[in-house]
């Protein structure tokens, strides 16, 4: 199962890329595969505050549908579109196909979070 | 025992039990706690013949009315039927099948539903359609709840011209499941706009109108619907279908939920059920839809089939978290019903409006020209229509009962400022000679 | 055969007709002079246009493609697909031209069937009142739950907002739950589907409304603590709902009344021999204990000096749940079904149907998992293949079955048993029936070990092969639109 080094990662199987002060928020490959083939991705609306592992969309594959949390608090200011007419990009590659862009209101939160290496031991647990 | 329904013998019996190395049957129940075990016979008669069981169910069924004449609909309509549709649903490779889980060997049911959905959509010229509801009522809860989750509101502005039975029913799951019904007054007989406009706060998920209403009467929610989507709230028509036919379409208007009673396409009166609910929706809400959705795909060969579709809205993936409980449809009513639009067609359905209209019309404009009954309203109606008057509605219902038919329905049972109102109903059914004599017997009362 | 493979819009053409309408006898009238052709439909529409032959053939073509009871054995687990009696459906059709406000006296037969029904599920349940009302097992469970949230706020009890549903619950339990209002707790069942003691006395508390149980449970398990469970719940101030999904077992035997159930709701559909209609209508009557008898849904039926009434005036009744008074079409099959059976057949009934299910199970373990050994009711759960090198999974069994003329059982449910297989015969199938189907999970059990690869593309000879269901639902097409129009 493919990790990415660099990234930070949750419980939930998301994994949390920061640029510039913004959380790009995706799905690990271990999430893409657990939940089969993804027909239905649910974005959260933009300029939208969420509190940390608040529901912020949905994503469905033909068998399962599994909320997504959101593991950082802030200010969604981007989702990728391109997943609504495309929801199997995240099958084809979750680290390329982040779900959306959260203003971080508290970086601080991000040290709560696992590092790739952690990340892979909680999925071999 | 041996029965024609179950097929042991005997020797089966003792073969089985053999097998599994269990001494007699009551062996097979015996985990069974003392406490609870029936140790007696169920106080129930014991198993008839089939001939007996026949004479039974008709001596029931003489004990009814079977052949009156109907001037009745409110919420049940007396239509032709054609023969054809019986001989479709008949047929048990339909009738015994489950919910099609296994699509390849249920390509039957699944492709009848699609052609629901589509005719569905084509009456009510909507995106959507889900393959089909328990009834008009229950439907129109389901598409309340589905407003409520999608705009994460409240409250619910329903007009008091549904059908009084889909309004207590709406109650009941809205006290239940949370959300706040407030009644709209009427004008006229329809939605007054302005204290729709007067209503329209933040809080409010949907607002519920009928069309054509409880009344007979056509509601064109045209004039208002921007200030409901303006309020970021949603539109929801509980239609007759088959009147769309003729009448302006909830597509037309700009409708984003349509719900409603089906069983005026070819389903049987058959004292209130089984019928026929439906909800269409927009594409954008499709995802919300309750209900089995059946879509078309491919095989591994490339042939065209059809499946359960969308299922990750339902309840045995998303569990508590699922918008609606339903886990079936009415689907062997859903093919009458298909089977009903297909035989009726482009324009045998505009033709079996028309024919509601003018039939309804005529009688209408008869009654309210007797000096005995008055016009109550002055907005356009389809097949239902309410007059007034001074005479006792037990005299008005005894006087046709005595000719076979049945009375309109007595307003004044749902709400006392409608007292001595009646609400009539005449269907391309009715004909000429059945609609005079009516007007005959009516004119023949006095208060 | 030919493969027919067209949908009715396809065979339509402009000015063919199929229907004939009553003549309408007078011409005085005119649509324009009474509706306004703004309230006028603007478009036409495009149903099809075809004669009746065509559609008879059409849907006759198309049911071949379909697989039902009357084609041959159904072994769905939880749907107790049954003979459905043909005189079942030839009585239902002398009821049919009743309206529902024609006056009672006018429909007292229809009344009385229903009177009767509901008295006769009373008394084989074991329940004080029984209401035929609701639309379909699921609707029968929402109504069961308000009727339990009813009675907890008529004592002002308003802290109880949680029910308690055990992990191996068909789904409809928590989203029911959910619909009526309540927050879902749920519990862990031990490995046999029963409840874990345990883990309900740690659920219940002043908060918990009531819980969910079928009895046999999803695995087919008697659960043997029954008394002690309905001890602790209504010791608890909490209430007992059944699911009747699997009376089927215990007619005769038990009643959920008896055991201390509170709230039941039956599929008249499943026990009681309705068809299935490929997926409706059904019927889920709900029965209760004396106590919440007048919470039932409206409208009551009476009899009072010779005459059976409608009654409206219940002013504790959780209300109307529906248009009218339920699928009156379906309770009169039901009923039909329970007169030609007697209480002596549908005691014979359970019997058999639990012998069945004992005796494929016996059958079946040498070659696939069977989790709990036991003596089941009128369904066992397998686990798949016992071999599991091959990497054929239920999914792979379940469409080669179809190949061989059989319906599959329910697949991956229940939930806690992996690679699940649900397998109810019910009663009216023949040891020869069960034997051939034996025959045939062992040759499949042997092929997988052969040639996996065969069984991974099954079927192979129904009229469709396995769909794209993911590309079905990534762009969804739910109607039919001329190829042209895209």
């Amino acid at each position: 199962m493919k990790v990415i080094e660099g990234l930070y990662y949750s419980e939930e199987h998301e994994w949390v890329k920061v640029v510039d002060g913004k959380a790009y928020i995706g799905i690990t490959e271990y999430a893409a595969h657990a939940l089969g083939d993804i027909v239905f991705v649910e974005l959260p609306e933009v300029d939208i505050d969420y509190d940390k592992d608040e529901t912020i969309g949905v994503i469905e594959s033909v068998k399962a549908a599994s909320d997504m949390f959101t593991p950082v608090s802030g200010t969604v200011v981007e989702v990728n579109e391109a997943l609504e007419d495309e929801p199997q990009l995240l099958n084809e590659d979750p680290f390329e196909n982040y779900i959306a862009v959260i203003e971080l209101s508290d970086i601080n939160e991000l040290d709560d979070l696992m590092d790739s290496e952690a990340y892979k031991n909680f999925c071999e647990e | 025992m041996n029965h024609k329904y179950i097929p042991h013998t005997d020797k089966d019996i003792q073969k089985m039990l053999e097998k599994i190395k269990e001494p007699n049957i009551q062996a097979l129940f015996k985990e069974i706690p003392e406490e609870v075990k029936l140790k007696r016979d169920y106080h129930l008669n014991t198993g008839l013949s089939e001939s007996e069981v026949s004479k039974t169910l008709k001596a029931l069924s003489n004990m009814d009315k079977n052949d009156l004449i109907h001037f009745v609909g409110a919420g049940s309509y007396d239509h032709y039927i054609p023969t054809i549709i019986h001989h479709i649903t008949s047929r048990s490779e339909f009738y015994t099948a489950y919910t099609p889980y296994q699509p390849e060997v249920s390509q039957g049911t699944l492709q009848y539903i699609f052609e629901f959905q589509t005719m569905m959509t084509e009456l009510t010229n909507m995106d959507v359609c889900n393959a089909s509801m328990y009834d008009g009522a229950t439907s129109c809860a389901e598409s309340i709840m589905m407003a409520v989750s999608k705009t994460r509101r409240n409250k619910v502005l329903v007009s008091s011209q549904l059908h009084p039975h889909t309004i207590e029913t709406i109650k009941t799951y809205g006290h239940f499941n949370g959300y706040e019904i407030e009644l709209l007054e009427n004008k006229q007989g329809i939605v007054d706009e302005v204290e729709l406009e007067n209503k329209l706060t933040k809080e409010v998920a949907c607002v519920v109108v009928s069309h054509p209403n409880f009344f007979g009467l056509i509601e064109d929610p045209s004039d208002y619907i921007d200030k409901i989507h303006e309020n970021k709230s949603l539109l929801i028509m509980n239609v007759n279908p088959l009147s769309l036919g003729l009448l302006k379409t909830p597509g037309e208007i700009g409708c984003d939920i349509v719900c409603g009673e089906a069983q005026p396409l070819g389903i049987p009166l058959s004292y209130g059920g089984p019928y026929l609910g439906f909800i269409c929706t927009t594409k954008k809400l499709m995802r919300k839809i309750p209900g089995r959705v059946v879509g078309q795909t491919t095989d591994v060969e490339g042939k065209r089939a059809f499946v359960l579709t969308l299922q990750a809205r339902e309840q045995h993936i998303r569990r508590e978290k699922a918008n609606s409980n339903i886990c079936s449809n009415q689907s062997l009513n859903a093919l009458a019903a298909t089977v009903y639009m297909a035989t009726m067609g482009k324009k045998g359905i505009v033709e079996v409006c028309e024919q509601n209209v003018k039939k309804a019309h005529y009688a209408y404009q008869k009654i309210t020209s007797l000096p005995q009954f008055e016009k109550v309203f002055d907005t356009p109606f389809f097949n239902e229509f309410v007059v007034k008057t001074n005479i006792n509605y037990k005299k008005v219902k005894d006087a046709l009962l005595k000719e076979n038919m049945v009375a309109g329905l007595h307003l004044g049972d749902y709400d006392t400022r409608y007292n001595n109102h009646i609400l009539f109903c005449v269907t391309e059914k009715r004909t000429k000679d059945e609609i005079d004599k009516l007007i005959q017997v009516l004119g023949g009362l006095t208060v | 055969m030919r493969q027919y493979d067209k949908l009715i819009f396809e065979l339509s053409k402009e000015n063919r007709k199929g229907y004939s309408v009553p003549p309408l006898e007078f011409d005085s009238i005119q649509i324009k002079d009474v509706i306004p052709e703004k309230f006028l439909r603007n478009n036409e529409n495009a149903l099809p246009e075809v004669s009746e032959n065509d559609i008879m053939r059409h849907y006759v073509n198309i049911s071949n493609k379909n697989y039902g009871v009357d084609t041959g054995f159904y072994p769905l687990g939880s749907c107790t697909m049954k003979y459905n009696p043909k005189i079942n459906e030839d009585m239902a059709p002398l009821f049919q031209s009743i309206h529902p406000y024609q006056d009672e006296l006018t429909s007292q037969g229809a009344l009385k069937l229903m009177y009767e029904l509901n008295h006769q599920l009373a008394e084989i349940t074991g329940m004080a009142k029984v209401s035929s009302t609701p639309f379909a097992g699921a609707h029968g469970e929402l109504v069961g739950l308000m009727i339990m949230k009813a009675y907890h706020e008529k004592n002002n009890d308003f802290k109880r907002t949680k029910v308690i549903v055990p992990d191996s619950a068909h789904g409809t339990n928590p989203a029911s739950a959910s619909v009526a209002g309540f927050d879902v707790v749920e519990i862990k069942s031990n490995e046999d589907g029963t409840v874990n003691i345990a883990s309900l006395k740690n659920a219940l508390n002043d908060e918990i409304a009531g819980i969910m149980l079928t009895n046999p449970n999803t695995l087919g398990i008697f659960e043997k603590d029954i008394v002690t469970i309905t001890k602790l719940v209504h010791e608890a101030g909490g209430l007992l709902y059944y699911d009747g999904a699997n009376l089927n077992a215990i007619m005769g035997e038990a009643r959920p009344g008896d055991m201390g159930f509170d709230i039941i709701h039956l599929n008249l559909h499943k026990t009681f021999s309705t068809p299935h209609g490929g997926g409706g209508p059904g019927s889920g009557p709900v029965g209760v204990c004396e106590k919440l008898a007048k919470f039932l849904p409206k409208p009551d039926i009476a009899y009072d000096d010779g005459i059976y009434r409608l009654k409206h005036d219940l002013p504790d009744s959780i209300g109307r749940v529906g248009n009218f008074f339920g699928n009156f079409g379906v309770m009169v099959k039901a009923y039909t079904y329970i007169l030609t059976m007697g209480k002596e057949g549908l005691k014979h009934a359970s019997q058999m149907a639990v012998l069945n299910a004992n005796y494929l199970q016996k059958l079946l373990k040498e070659d696939y998992v069977l989790p709990i050994e036991d003596i089941c009711k009128h369904e066992f759960v397998l686990g798949g293949l016992k071999d599991k090198s091959t990497g054929v999974t239920t999914l792979d069994i379940a469409k080669t079955l179809l190949d061989h003329g059989y319906h599959a059982p329910t697949i991956y449910f229940p939930l806690i048993v992996d690679e699940a297989m649900m397998i109810e015969p019910t009663e009216t199938e023949s040891i020869e029936m069960l034997d051939e189907f034996v025959t045939v999970m062992k040759k499949i059990a042997k092929l997988a070990k052969e040639d996996p690869g065969y069984l991974k593309n099954a079927p192979y000879h129904t009229p469709v092969r396995r769909l794209d269901e993911a590309t079905a639902a990534r762009n969804p097409i739910l109607k039919y639109q001329k190829e042209n129009d895209e």
